[in-house]
């Protein structure tokens, strides 16, 4: 964006405790009266050595620690270490097990996605969406609360199976929730997405154009609102999404150039109803069977590395192990979707004003706990 | 292409600069000499072929006698993936930086420095990105001592 | 109040003043937002539609610390940011209170055995008046730390006491 500067450059610290950072996030703006001339990330606020603690506990001692870091959304945080470490010690899971950790995972998304969408609407100045979008995600998390008894950090996936099967008549109360909600997003998308205020303060703001977000790295929906068409799930599928049928929302810069922040947060929108259609059409197939039958009693992968990818809600979450044999591991180092998201931070928002920094903060989608690790 | 292909089409362009490679494991991988890592990345970044435009992980892991650098590279046409290693000395450690191939690296490359002390040479900006600035010690080490006391508060 | 504190003994016109100051302090306590790590999506599920924490007077989340006297401290403290942490402490008004939210601000939480940059506990370095244990807590038990505080402000007097109790 091309501005003109006249005057001096003021620093001015966005500093860890804001309303609008979602989470312990420090902005130093240099700003020339209301327009920023660079906007310098600085994170580290929240980094709780997850990496050190992998290396010391064993192998379904790391899922603990895995769910907080993407603590909004940790049924797919676990799923992509356990998924890893399955992969390395060469352990199949029956179908049964298959399908509740996609139900599982796709039911996050929805709670995820509508925690971004409210938080976005209150950062935006709109309290009404957020209490609506919280109001829906506590069914979610009243479902989660009844399988495996913990409503944010479930500690659910483990090494070769689950924790606990679903009680009897979780497929009715899941499809009694899809049922309700569905069309509430609707309500949700009259009350924010298309409100003329919001597309005025995120269309043409934050433009993150293709080719910018694949030299950066983004992932998830930051690079499908810029309107590159991949998707994990899709392009390289795991735990059997191939049989799924769903669509991927792109951004089509429906009130502005292509990759804006109206963008990336409509294509999270749409992306709640697919995750719907997805979790139908798993309830209608899920099998009977044992969740626990392959749990092994010490988990001892043979030595060697592996690199996997999941699609977590904010992008694709990547987890590289090395085994050395033993029963804790030698090294695991996590490639988190926020971090990549975050480094292009400073080229997004040049010549941004300062309350389009928190719109641009905010449709990035991120979360600390993933960022510092 | 496969693996195997990937690992022919790297040794046929740098011969033995391509220390050892893996094709067959759960994830395919290839050593190769730490002088030459920009030259490989540019080469694995624009050569039709390969297209590897997307740097998925940049990371370190220490080992008894040396400290490895780990690229993990994608292709977004082509769909496939390599990852890359590098072997370096554990007093010392120093690299090229790929900053100029891939822009996401900058921010990888100084969580690396900040936790193993890797210096990469040429980075625009190699200072401390999760622990504070004044932190001694670089943690993710497998000799790292914590420290007793930072600044006042007991550790 | 620092002008009548602690100059008269107990009599009837403190003991009313009492009863209408801390009854007025006790259902507005207006909380920073404050909240750090898992934690705070606990704490924002508090403040939502289910388990409205408006009906304590504490809906009222206040950005900044010049404006609110309860701080509750949701989530890890790590090293960078204690001294923040004490710096926005400093700079709320009395009479200020701080709730520790989870295991993490209480003593370090699952993070105490190998985390070099996490603090062990937020009572490193401000006054902590309710814990509330849990990993996260749930929203009600947030709500009983509140109400245990609601019963702490309520015990404050204004009255001459022989050691000097909480102000």
């Amino acid at each position: 964006m091309e501005v003109e500067y006249s005057g001096e450059i003021m620093t001015l610290n966005m500093g860890p405790q804001h309303p609008s950072t979602h989470g312990v996030l420090r902005l130093e703006l240099k700003t020339d009266g209301e327009v920023v001339h660079e906007a310098i990330p600085h994170i580290g606020y929240l980094h709780r050595c997850f990496e050190k603690h992998a290396e010391n506990v064993e192998y379904p001692g790391v899922i603990p620690f895995a769910d907080r870091m993407d603590y909004v959304a940790a049924m797919n945080n676990e799923l992509g270490y356990v998924l890893a470490v399955e992969k390395l010690a060469g352990i199949q899971v029956n179908d049964r097990v298959r399908y509740l950790r996609i139900i599982m995972a796709e039911l996050n998304r929805i709670a995820s996605h509508l925690v971004a969408a409210g938080t976005y609407g209150l950062d935006m100045g709109s309290f009404t969406p957020f209490v609506h979008c919280f109001r829906d995600r506590e069914t979610i998390l009243d479902l989660f609360e009844e399988t495996c008894g913990a409503r944010l950090l479930y500690n659910y996936n483990w090494v070769g199976g689950l924790m606990f099967d679903v009680l009897p008549g979780f497929e009715k109360r899941v499809i009694e929730f899809l049922d309700r909600f569905e069309p509430l997003v609707n309500d949700l998308n009259r009350l924010l997405s298309y409100n003329y205020i919001f597309v005025k303060r995120t269309a043409g703001v934050g433009i993150l154009t293709p080719e910018m977000a694949l030299s950066y790295g983004v992932t998830g929906p930051n690079l499908r609102g810029s309107g590159v068409k991949f998707d994990v799930r899709k392009d390289e599928p795991y735990l059997g999404y191939e049989e799924f049928d769903f669509d991927v929302p792109v951004g089509r810069g429906e009130f502005g150039p292509v990759g804006s922040c109206f963008d990336r947060y409509i294509v999270r929108i749409r992306e709640v109803l697919e995750s719907c259609k997805i979790v139908r059409q798993a309830i209608a197939k899920l099998p009977p069977g044992d969740v626990q039958e392959k749990i092994p009693k010490r988990v001892k992968p043979a030595a060697g590395e592996v690199y996997m990818r999941t699609e977590c809600p904010r992008g694709e979450m990547g987890f590289y192990i090395v085994s050395d044999g033993s029963t804790k591991p030698y090294r695991v180092k996590v490639k988190s979707p926020c971090f990549t998201a975050m480094s292009a931070f400073r080229e997004i928002s040049r010549g941004a004003m300062i309350a389009d920094i928190v719109a641009i903060v905010g449709s990035l989608d991120i979360v600390l706990g993933e960022i510092d690790r | 292409m496969n693996p195997a292909e990937i690992v022919a089409r790297l040794t046929e362009r740098f011969g033995d600069r391509v220390l050892e490679s893996k094709p067959d494991v759960v994830s395919p991988c290839s050593v190769v000499d730490p002088a030459s890592i920009l030259e490989i990345c540019r080469f694995l970044r624009f050569d039709d072929s390969l297209l590897m435009d997307h740097l998925e992980l940049l990371g370190g892991a220490d080992y008894k006698d040396r400290i490895e650098v780990v690229y993990v590279l994608y292709s977004m046409t082509h769909r496939h993936r390599h990852v890359l290693k590098v072997r370096l000395p554990r007093e010392n450690p120093r690299i090229a930086t790929v900053e100029s191939v891939w822009r996401v690296a900058n921010w990888h490359e100084r969580e690396t420095y900040d936790m193993f002390g890797i210096v990469f040479e040429g980075h625009s900006d190699l200072r401390r990105i999760l622990c504070p600035d004044d932190w001694e010690g670089y943690p993710l080490r497998k000799d790292y001592q914590f420290p007793t006391r930072y600044r006042g508060m007991p550790v | 109040m620092g002008v009548i504190e602690g100059r008269f003994e107990d009599n009837v016109v403190i003991t009313s003043l009492d009863w209408i100051v801390n009854w007025a302090r006790s259902w507005s306590p207006w909380p920073l937002t404050f909240g750090l790590a898992c934690c705070a999506i606990e704490m924002m599920a508090a403040g939502a539609a289910r388990y409205d924490l408006d009906r304590f007077g504490a809906g009222l989340f206040r950005p900044s610390p010049r404006q609110s006297d309860l701080m509750i401290v949701a989530g890890t403290v790590t090293m960078k940011m204690a001294t923040r942490i004490k710096r926005l402490y400093e700079q709320m008004p009395e009479p200020k209170y701080v709730i520790s939210m989870g295991s993490c601000a209480n003593n370090g939480g699952p993070y105490w055995q190998h985390g070099y940059h996490v603090l062990k506990g937020v009572d490193e370095v401000i006054p902590v008046d309710v814990y509330v244990p849990g990993c996260p807590p749930r929203p009600e038990s947030l709500i009983e730390g509140l109400i245990q505080l609601q019963n702490k402000i309520k015990r404050q007097t204004f009255a001459k006491t022989t050691e000097q109790g909480k102000a």
